[in-house]
């Protein structure tokens, strides 16, 4: 009787996620088994294929001088993006949750934090075009103080503009989750720590930063996985100066390179699902996510 | 470093740690404030100053240009963006762009309503399908894109914004909206959905009746994301989209290709947009809050 009643339960709860399913199979399963089982054709040339199996592709991209450029300077550009909007999100967050004393305001600072976050990305990035470029406000307002002679050419089109477009985008998936996380700690955890004679760098190490790891680790996966899938910030932020994995297979579909093209996007969501799968199992999100 | 400040603690009076023991909730701002303070006001002027200075110049007249100073004011760029052949079909992809995000957020907020009720219990394959749905929220947009593609010409189907890109997009925010659902659910208290049922409510009753209206503000903010992030979504519509032009797609290649003020002109008004929803989705949100704070005399 009871053995029936769970399992009817287990079909309800399957007749629910039903929708969800029906869209992530043909859309998202789907399609990576064809980038994978196209990666190991060959290429006719001309936009089509030819269905026989050859690991050509796969010793094209992987002998290729360029691919480990391209990926060192993408993993150049994830490590100084995450560095960079951790540090960040971490005290915008601990400001937040400990030193804003009303909780409204906390949620009102909180909200205007997040509000660009709904908006377009590619307009947040154009947007500092008129602060960065030569003749921008950052560079007059330098020469006007006499700080340097002539406007400064690193400040846009090269990989500081990459990164400061980066940190200025990605930053709110590190806010979000950690102040989460952090808004969870019980304050009388850190008042008892008080009590106990902890100094204030040792209550952030002891116990603020390992009570919001779970935090810190969804905004990893977020911030990892977009930069490392972005090609639209490097190629205009850098002027053309920088290259990105996903922007040379791009430029291999823009050739009508399918096979190829697919080869370097199978090592690609390898690599980012093995970076995914290594921060997952540091945490048990699932959790965090039903308390 | 350690040893120091334990030391210093420990020859510190009880009753003068006991006083900063009390500092979050009243008493004097410990210097750490300040320092955040600052770094706090900093972060919202790096986040919004750069977009302020777009919409600014983007009201300059014929003779603006891409940088500061400004040159005269008036509406031309904007007129330039909805008039000139040059910068593409703005009008068509502006209207493409809008219906999409409608029928995105309506899909979005279902079957996310529907995920999150599944998700509460426990169901066979239950662990499959969340990590099916982390992995679609961080694979590349680009390789789906690619997929879809390679998938499309297999089968002989067009891609086109209302089909392809419409579950490309889905791919994208159902995760999100799943996750929001997540995070609404926790606060869902159970004694409510029983104790209907204990009236001898059916589960259809129970569910439109009691748990659609107590979780009403979580499903606006998930149309808050099914919207926005359908009408921003880039890198997944990029190669599904077919001949057509979403509106993302319509900037991205005028980033390319124009250098005038009409390219600040179409952030400004899809920001104004965005803003819009914002708006009305978050005053949605505080005005069910406040009613249900007056408590069931309102009603």
């Amino acid at each position: 009787m009871k053995k029936e009643l769970k399992a009817r339960r287990g079909y309800d709860g399957w007749l629910l996620i039903l929708p969800l399913v029906l869209v992530l199979v043909p859309f998202f399963i789907v399609p990576i088994i064809g980038v994978v089982a196209a990666s190991f054709v060959q290429s006719d040339g001309f936009g089509g294929i030819i269905p026989s199996f050859t690991l050509e592709n796969y010793k094209n991209v992987l002998t290729s001088q360029l691919t480990y450029q391209l990926y060192w300077e993408t993993l150049k550009f994830t490590f100084f993006a995450w560095f960079f909007s951790l540090l960040i999100g971490f005290w915008i967050a601990y400001f937040l949750v400990f030193h804003v004393r009303n909780p409204l305001l906390a949620l009102g600072l909180f909200l205007l934090c997040t509000v660009p976050f709904w908006t377009s990305n590619i307009i947040r990035m154009i947007s500092w075009i008129p602060l960065l470029g030569k003749e921008g406000l950052i560079n007059s307002a330098l020469v006007g103080v006499h700080v340097v002679d002539r406007p400064l050419d690193i400040l846009l089109f090269s990989s500081l503009a990459v990164i400061i477009a980066y940190v200025h985008q990605l930053t709110i998936f590190m806010i979000v989750p950690i102040f989460n996380s952090m808004a969870r700690i019980d304050k009388r955890t850190i008042e008892a720590a008080r009590d106990a004679g902890a100094s204030r760098s040792e209550i952030v190490r002891l116990i603020v930063l390992p009570m919001c790891k779970t935090g810190i680790a969804l905004g990893s996966i977020f911030v990892i996985s977009i930069v490392m899938g972005d090609f639209f910030v490097v190629k205009v932020m850098s002027g053309g100066g920088s290259a990105s994995v996903v922007g040379a297979f791009y430029e291999d579909i823009g050739v009508l390179q399918y096979p190829s093209a697919a080869a370097s996007a199978t090592i690609l969501t390898i690599i980012v699902s093995l970076l995914v799968v290594a921060i997952l199992s540091t945490v048990d999100i699932r959790k965090e996510l039903r308390r | 470093m350690t040893a120091s400040a334990f030391s210093t603690d420990d020859v510190e009076p009880a009753r003068a740690r006991r006083k900063q023991a009390l500092a979050p909730s009243t008493g004097g701002r410990p210097w750490t404030f300040y320092v955040l303070a600052t770094v706090f006001t900093l972060y919202i002027i790096a986040l919004y100053g750069p977009m302020i200075c777009i919409y600014i110049l983007s009201f300059q007249d014929v003779r603006g240009g891409l940088v500061f100073p400004m040159r005269g004011t008036s509406l031309h760029w904007f007129i330039d963006l909805f008039t000139q052949v040059r910068t593409g079909d703005v009008k068509g992809a502006f209207s493409r762009s809008i219906r999409l995000a409608v029928i995105v957020t309506v899909i979005t907020v279902v079957i996310s309503f529907m995920s999150g009720l599944a998700f509460r219990k426990r169901f066979p394959g239950d662990r499959f399908v969340f990590y099916m749905m982390i992995g679609s929220l961080v694979a590349p947009g680009l390789v789906l894109g690619i997929g879809i593609g390679l998938i499309c010409n297999a089968l002989g189907i067009d891609a086109t914004w209302y089909g392809t890109a419409l579950g490309a997009q889905l791919s994208w925010t159902l995760p999100f909206g799943v996750l929001v659902m997540f995070a609404v659910m926790s606060r869902f208290n159970s004694a409510w959905e029983e104790a209907a049922r204990d009236l001898g409510a059916s589960s259809w009753q129970v569910t439109i009746l009691v748990i659609v209206p107590i979780l009403a503000p979580g499903l606006v903010a998930v149309a808050l994301f099914g919207f926005t992030l359908s009408y921003d979504e880039f890198a997944r519509t990029l190669l599904t989209a077919g001949s057509l032009n979403t509106l993302p797609l319509e900037i991205w290649s005028m980033t390319l290709n124009v250098t005038s003020p009409s390219l600040y002109a179409l952030g400004t008004v899809t920001t104004l947009v965005s803003f819009i929803i914002i708006g009305v989705c978050l005053g949605t949100i505080a005005r069910m809050q406040r009613r249900r704070a007056r408590g069931p005399a309102a009603h």
